[in-house]
């Protein structure tokens, strides 16, 4: 057989992903212990020559690999939110490895090994290649929120992690195997055709789909399989806990929002019902859970549970039944806008949390927030604005995220979905703002005053300004990415 | 004929499947899956699917299973350790998806007649079962095939930095 050079030529950016862990791995025991971040700056620098090599694909839609990998401007969408998010873990990690002395090399392998793995879910067109960047991505988060594996929080995290998401792979590889005997094929392509000849109808049918939305419904965390999500955030080091937060959350929405659309778009009516169900539940309950935590890592990981609740409206409109192609098309890119807005303030957010330090420990308690803005203005600050962008609050992107949501919703006659969304909107305000309440507005006690501080770091500094920065900015001119988000969305069939 | 000999390794596959999670003791438990993966690759073999039956069994009742029991065996589990409290609950909750299930296909029994009633006829091969598979995994499933290979890898290199010792000690 041949390998066409095409082919390698459109996976070239996974390529050199890959490259660059392996590179990783075999320098690692090569290198002194102080140069331990040149293998850090490499993994960064392999992410920009990536981007500008994906980049250059965005407006075409090529398949590769006998059909199995398309890349389109959908794909390059995600690809380029996922670089940059892998980017800014790989910079908040460098101080937060040394604070934490878990100072291994591998980490950064890690990382771009389970970036690889959501490249290939966001660029699969075939079942079975989505499942195995599922796979590689997960495997990888689970060693990776075991890092910290002298204490016992993060080794639970891990394990229960491992358990429970095996359970869930098993779940949507039951739905994929189903699939394969109904249609006799993987790919998206001739699924859709097999499934729009069928309908609903065919049992068969109905219980692969209930499958895999069981099964990607645990990648993201939606309500009633959101159940691990805060242990597994809670225990995992921080860094670790944004970077599944973010990345594997929007990988996995994704890949989702692919599968539905490209292989069960003619039976829309048939799932949208029960997307809106788990999409209302998942926001309720998310953001009421929140409210009673103390602990500010359970407190993002209710809010990022409630997030991927707001993002589902965008799946329920994108499949609502009797809308335009223009208002389905609209419910995707208000979807891609808003987790593109939702990483800046979540990754901003947990940055913040990884960088307050209580004596040798993380302080990752409420309660640790106390009159922060007596003693580091800059950084209450920040917290401030991230809070209020996760609240949804003018004029930060958090706004702007809800608003084209919304705005979706009521263009496909939801408007009571969008309201449902704005009382719960409301009411997490009240977590959010909590926080700042706490920081400016609380004495610290002595102990306090005495323990609790900011550990600054230039690149952790870096990642605040661009967290900042992408809050603030997208916030009073979301122009251009509406723009990129409505064009990628239009690639998706 | 074939179909005896279809339902007879089904009903095998069920009966020690649900053997692995109802029997006490973790050494039966492993034995009741090992004849699992038998009467699996018997289901293969009648498939003309020679190469996964063998598969099958040299992978998992030879390599993952006797791993399993030198687990069960090393971590010497004595006292009996009860995880069936919510038994009931497992009940109820099994039989209303076992009800669901039957409903559904009642329900669309002529659908699913029209897709069981023309049987697909195992490929006829111009080659050996192995030759075939071996090509496909090279040429039309290469991509999904390296993707599987860095799972391993991830795997590999994962067991050792979260079991080594010393690793993080003498590079902290």
């Amino acid at each position: 057989m041949t390998l066409p050079l095409a082919d390698l030529v459109l996976i070239l950016p996974e390529l050199l992903i890959v490259g660059m862990a392996c590179l990783i791995l075999v320098l690692d025991p090569i290198t002194p212990a102080h140069k331990k971040d040149l293998l850090a700056w490499m993994s960064l620098g392999i992410l920009v020559v990536g981007s500008v090599v994906t980049v250059s694909g965005f407006g075409e839609r090529v398949m590769a690999f006998s059909d199995l990998v398309v890349v389109d401007s959908y794909a390059v969408f995600w690809k380029m939110l996922l670089y940059l998010v892998s980017g800014l873990t790989i910079l908040l990690s460098m101080g937060y490895l040394k604070e934490e002395k878990i100072q291994l090399a591998e980490y950064y392998a890690f990382v771009l090994l389970a970036l690889a793995g959501m490249m290939v879910m966001v660029s699969g067109a075939d079942l079975l290649t989505i499942y195995l960047g599922i796979e590689l991505m997960s495997i990888t988060l689970y060693i990776m929120a075991g890092f910290k594996r002298f204490e016992l929080r993060s080794i639970e995290s891990s394990a229960k992690y491992f358990v429970l998401g095996a359970f869930s792979s098993g779940i949507l590889l039951y739905g994929i195997s189903i699939i394969f005997g109904v249609t006799g094929s993987t790919r998206l392509v001739e699924i859709a055709a097999v499934v729009n000849g069928r309908g609903i109808d065919d049992p068969l049918v109905f219980i692969a789909l209930m499958l895999l939305i069981v099964g990607f419904g645990f990648k993201v965390a939606a309500v009633p399989f959101h159940m691990w999500t805060p242990d597994v955030y809670e225990g995992a080091p921080t860094s670790v806990t944004a970077f599944m937060a973010v990345a594997s959350k929007a990988a996995s929405f994704a890949a989702f929002l692919r599968v539905l659309l490209e292989a069960f778009g003619g039976i829309k009516p048939d799932w949208n019902l029960l997307i809106l169900v788990i999409c209302i539940i998942t926001v309720a309950l998310g953001n009421l859970v929140a409210i009673v935590q103390t602990n500010v890592k359970r407190m993002l990981a209710y809010s990022s549970i409630a997030h991927a609740g707001y993002a589902l409206i965008g799946v329920v409109v994108a499949g609502w039944a009797g809308i335009e192609g223009a208002v389905s098309s609209q419910g995707v890119s208000s979807l891609m806008l808003y987790l593109a807005i939702y990483s800046f303030m979540t990754i901003g957010a947990f940055s913040m949390v990884a960088i307050l330090r209580k004596g040798g420990l993380e302080g990752e308690e409420i309660e640790d927030f106390t009159g922060l803005a007596k003693r580091h203005k800059g950084g209450a600050f920040l917290m401030l604005v991230f809070m209020v962008s996760l609240a949804g609050i003018p004029p930060t992107a958090g706004f702007i995220g809800k608003l084209y949501l919304f705005m979706a919703a009521v263009n496909a006659g939801l408007a009571w979905l969008a309201i449902i969304g704005l009382i719960f909107a409301a009411i997490s305000a009240f977590f959010y703002l909590r926080i700042v309440m706490v920081m400016y507005m609380r004495e610290p006690s002595s102990e306090q005053e005495l323990h609790t501080r900011l550990v600054l770091s230039p690149q952790v500094s870096f990642v605040l300004a661009c967290a900042v920065a992408g809050v603030v900015l997208l916030g009073i001119f979301p122009g251009p990415l509406v723009s990129v988000a409505d064009l990628s969305s239009l690639s998706l069939k | 004929m074939g179909t005896i000999v279809f339902f007879y390794f089904a009903s095998v596959i069920v009966v020690t499947a649900a053997l692995v999670v109802a029997l006490r003791s973790p050494v039966f438990s492993a034995l009741a899956l090992l004849v699992m993966f038998f009467h699996v690759a018997g289901l293969f073999v009648t498939l003309h699917a020679e190469f996964l039956a063998v598969i099958q069994i040299l992978v998992y009742a030879g390599a993952i299973l006797v791993l399993y029991l030198f687990v069960v065996m090393l971590l010497n589990l004595k006292g009996e350790v009860h995880f069936h409290h919510q038994l009931t609950v497992g009940l109820f909750l099994g039989c209303m998806v076992f009800a669901e299930a039957v409903l559904l296909v009642l329900k669309g029994e002529s659908s699913l007649q029209a897709s069981l009633s023309t049987p697909k006829e195992p490929a006829q091969l111009m080659q050996g079962n192995t030759e075939s598979i071996g090509e496909l995994l090279y040429s039309t499933y290469l991509f999904p095939f390296e993707i599987a290979s860095l799972i391993l890898l991830v795997a590999m290199v994962g067991a050792v930095i979260l079991t080594k010792k010393g690793i993080l000690e003498a590079k902290g």
